[in-house]
């Protein structure tokens, strides 16, 4: 009888594929795809368009691997926070175990593999966000410091960049500022959603900047980096990857993104939970049409340029 | 009595071999693909038949 239920209890819980490509977080694997695809085509060499595909598909791969190893380490917490309850490994579908090998053989997969497309530079940048990713912020960071969204949103910011050494083997100050313009986007971009998710992140006790320093602190923060990101994000434009196209678009979204965090910082939390923290949620969505635009425009830009347009028409 | 054969376990099973299968396939026909691409160098392909190959011969007298 105990042999029956504990079998029944076991094929209940085994993982359909589904399950493992959850692991992958294919959200932000859409955008690493994006951001690494910018980065390959904009830059000045050609690369055929097949191993371009392979690279790409292996950068997104090792995102993948890194989402696998963050939710085999963060599954405890990933039990407490709602947004997070429905993941594989918080919901008895794949054991931690089983999540960690997985995470553990994809990075080696998409290392090696990426290497072997491309090149070993940008290989060696992939290795190296993997391990930012699960090392520096899921286990170091992330419950350790307020400045876990900073410092962790390097990891997201690394694609365009493996991206751009596909392409030239290299680094250049290209490639730095589409890793800057991810890197500066991010705290914003997150702390907007830390403002009006607050509670779950205070109960799986990890130190988000509302949580530690409140929302007051938080709005001055989102201000901040966002009147560091606008020079950069508008900076990209007089480089080789940039333009009259791209500084068209880089001149609005700016204008627009700076205008919501001024928002953010005059409101305060009776204004905000009066309206359900509408403009958060606002700035929010804008932030994630912000960072698509600009990759769009770079790529429009390029696109444009190697059509036999004028830079600057 | 007949024996049920089939059971719920058994489909979630097959989805995930076809799965496992499907990527598998893909996965040689990268290797494949890079192959071809890594060893024309966007070039056609030429097969060494033993004979000479015009192609890749200096011509004399020059």
């Amino acid at each position: 009888m105990t042999d029956a239920t504990t079998q029944i209890g076991s094929t209940d819980g085994e993982a359909q594929f589904g399950d493992y490509i959850a692991l992958l977080k294919p959200r932000v694997m859409s955008l690493v795809v994006f951001t690494a695809a910018v980065g390959v085509f904009v830059a000045p060499t050609f690369v055929h368009p097949f191993v371009a595909f392979v690279a790409i598909l292996f950068i997104a791969l090792g995102g993948g691997a890194s989402g696998a190893l963050n939710m085999w380490y963060d599954h405890d917490i990933d039990t407490i926070m709602k947004r997070t309850q429905r993941r594989p490994v918080p919901a008895g579908k794949v054991s931690p175990g089983e999540a960690l090998s997985f995470g553990l053989w994809l990075s080696a997969i998409s290392v090696v593999m990426l290497g072997l497309a491309a090149n070993w530079v940008a290989a060696g940048i992939l290795a190296f966000t993997i391990f930012f990713y699960v090392v520096i912020y899921t286990m170091w960071l992330k419950r350790w410091t307020p400045q876990n969204i900073v410092i962790g949103g390097a990891a997201g910011a690394f694609p365009p960049m493996i991206g751009w050494a596909v392409a030239t083997g290299g680094v250049s100050v290209e490639s730095v500022l589409m890793f800057c313009l991810i890197f500066l986007w991010t705290p914003p971009h997150f702390w907007a959603l830390a403002l009006f998710m607050n509670e779950d992140y205070s109960k799986a006790g990890v130190p988000m900047l509302t949580v530690t320093h409140g929302r007051r602190e938080t709005r001055k923060q989102i201000l901040i980096y966002t009147l560091i990101l606008a020079p950069v994000a508008i900076g990209t434009a007089f480089t080789s990857v940039g333009g009259a196209i791209y500084l068209a678009a880089a001149l609005v979204l700016n204008a627009r993104f700076v205008i919501g965090a001024w928002r953010l910082w005059r409101r305060d939390e009776v204004d905000a939970e009066g309206d359900s923290y509408l403009a958060e949620k606002k700035f929010f969505r804008q932030s994630l049409g912000y960072l698509f635009l600009h990759f769009g425009a770079l790529l429009l830009q390029a696109a444009w340029v190697k059509a036999g347009m004028g830079v600057w028409f | 009595m007949a024996i049920r054969v089939e059971h719920e376990i058994h489909n979630r099973r097959l989805g995930r071999n076809v799965g496992v299968g499907i990527v598998l396939i893909g996965f040689v026909a990268i290797i494949f693909g890079l192959t071809i691409v890594k060893v024309s160098g966007g070039a056609p392909i030429e097969a060494y038949d033993h004979t000479v190959r015009h192609s890749i011969t200096v011509e004399d007298g020059n």
